[in-house]
């Protein structure tokens, strides 16, 4: 059947040819070719790839390195997730009124979520600076001497944690904000007639119908904590005695640096893996505690 | 006697005050750096503001840096990468929800599937392609990929799904082409999803690190976060630099946003979208 110039057939093949174009080059044959090169060792330079199985897998998962950026991005989650999700929780409640210049404290608290990571990775690394930073100055009013922050091993992912919850707390607060304006207001009103005081009013009504919303938050800021990388590479370069490595900068230090293409290759297929179990496994837990309408 | 409803106002305000002014002490002491001279910047204690007030850091930056271009690569970037993606994803998004064809939805999940793939999947493959096109370190080869955006996709899909078919029913019995359907009549009832889509995409192309940093290599190619972070390479303790680096590559989003907040925060809510 030959093409008519606005004919239906045309016009498809036209509207998706670019990002078909896409699809097939930049993510579906990159994400096979990525799997190939995984099996191989490869540094691009010297020539062609070598093929070794899976023994670049191995070799990750049997080094200690691996088994270190998972436990640093653990850390990472452990306080970043409930740290975050109290402040932006917290956040989204007060922003949830009709006081007058509340779009102004709306905009004060964005200005962290649409600046770069690099600038504000660079501002927080000045910011703890143990002798001359400002929170440890403030914490020296109060009479606390400051760690050494990104100097100290303990204490360097929990000063990458205070940078992320920063820059994350208006883009949360954010989401749970338009979650809470969802939620019907009537029922606030028959709580109040029973006597609910606020406490109560949270726990049984905000907290289950906001739950689907939380479980959202949930999912994408453990994906990104996965991802880490903008904040580690410009704060700590992943130490000190890799306290801070984690995965992104070293899939990123192997293939870009050390010109490892294989070996970067399988940890990110890893990473991959990882992030593709944790989501599973939320989407299992999910079932015991959120609510969804019906 | 204070009115009940008076607290709540007082607390509402008292509280919003102090939690932005935590948030707003690290810019408040980046511009303050920045103003500083190097003498200036380990002092014990520490200058909230600067005893002398100085611009050394700014004259240094030009000079050390070629950080007047990086400031147009930046806007010519977001630009461009913004109106390639908005473009190829609101074409895709009207023939999957508007023109049926056999596969379609096949098709349509093959897209989706794409959102699952973290970009450090494909970025190694990616790199190579563009390596042996000879396309590294061109603007070409760090837009390339911004064609297939399948979350721009789907939400302009689900936007378009709404539109009446009658409307374009009485098009095409007017005579009307798909060409002149999808200006005419598609886009301008999508235009406040396509703004805040194109500002999120503009935002996060602004602030995109990674995949910058793998195929820029020259300084007169480089956007402005991967600037800064070879001005940090550099000059890694000279913080009134890298302070007054910092707050010029916040001040063009910045004023944006001053004016287009309401978008900002529609684009904002559609999702996770990461730079």
């Amino acid at each position: 059947m030959p093409f008519k110039r606005n004919g239906k057939r045309f016009i498809i093949i036209l509207f998706l040819l670019p990002s078909l174009f896409g699809l097939i080059f930049f993510s579906l044959t990159p994400m096979v070719s990525s799997f190939f090169i995984s099996l191989t060792d490869w540094d691009v330079i010297s020539g062609s790839p070598k093929i070794l199985g899976f023994s670049n897998y191995l070799n990750i998962l049997q080094g200690e390195e691996f088994w270190r950026t998972l436990k640093n991005t653990l850390y990472f989650i452990l306080l970043y997730i409930p740290l975050m999700l109290l402040t932006s929780l917290f956040v989204a409640n007060l922003l949830n009124s009709k006081y007058k210049g509340i779009t102004l404290y709306r905009a004060f608290y964005y200005i962290p979520v649409i600046t770069s990571w690099v600038a504000g990775a660079l501002i927080w690394k000045w910011v703890l600076s143990p002798q001359y930073g400002v929170i440890n100055t403030i914490l020296g009013y109060i009479g606390i001497v400051g760690p050494g922050w990104l100097y100290d091993e303990i204490w360097a992912m929990p000063g990458i944690v205070l940078a992320s919850i920063w820059k994350d707390v208006g883009f949360f607060g954010l989401i749970l904000l338009a979650g809470l304006q969802g939620i019907n207001p009537t029922y606030y009103e028959a709580a109040e007639i029973d006597g609910a005081n606020w406490w109560q009013k949270f726990r049984k009504i905000t907290l289950p119908l906001l739950s689907p919303t939380i479980f959202f938050v949930i999912i994408i800021s453990i994906i990104n904590s996965f991802q880490l990388f903008p904040q580690v590479m410009i704060m700590t370069e992943g130490g000190p005695h890799g306290a801070t490595q984690v995965m992104v900068e070293r899939i990123y230090k192997y293939a870009f640096e050390y010109y490892k293409m294989g070996y970067a290759s399988a940890f990110s297929w890893l990473l991959f893996i990882i992030i593709f179990i944790a989501t599973l496994v939320q989407l299992k837990l999910q079932k015991s505690w959120v609510k969804y309408g019906t | 006697m204070v009115h009940k409803k008076n607290w709540g106002k007082i607390s509402f305000y008292l509280i919003a005050s102090i939690i932005a002014m935590v948030i707003l002490i690290p810019f408040f002491w980046m511009i303050s750096t920045s103003l500083k001279e190097r003498g200036a910047l380990m002092t014990i204690p520490i200058q909230w503001i600067p005893d002398k007030v100085s611009f050394e850091a700014y004259q240094k930056l030009f000079k050390v840096f070629p950080f007047g271009r990086s400031i147009l690569n930046s806007f010519y970037v977001a630009v461009m990468t913004t109106f390639i993606t908005i473009s190829s994803a609101a074409m895709a998004a009207y023939v999957f929800a508007k023109i049926e064809f056999k596969g379609r939805e096949k098709i349509f999940a093959l897209y989706l599937a794409t959102m699952m793939i973290p970009g450090q999947v494909t970025m190694i493959p990616n790199f190579l392609v563009l390596k042996y096109m000879g396309l590294l370190n061109t603007f070409t080869g760090l837009m390339l990929p911004s064609l297939i955006n399948a979350f721009g996709t789907f939400i302009l899909r689900q936007n378009m799904m709404t539109i009446p078919n009658d409307y374009i029913e009485a098009a095409v019995i007017d005579g009307a082409s798909h060409f002149t359907i999808f200006y005419k009549v598609i886009l301008p009832l999508n235009k406040p999803i396509l703004a805040a889509l194109a500002i999120i995409t503009f935002l996060g192309t602004w602030n995109s690190y990674l995949w910058p940093l793998i195929i820029l290599s020259s300084k007169d190619k480089m956007t402005l976060p991967v600037g800064l972070s070879l001005l940090n390479g550099q000059y890694g303790s000279q913080y009134n630099l890298l302070m007054a680096g910092g707050l010029i590559s916040i001040i063009p989003i910045l004023i944006m946003f001053l004016f287009a907040q309401k978008y900002f925060e529609k684009g904002l809510s559609l999702g996770g979208i990461k730079g």
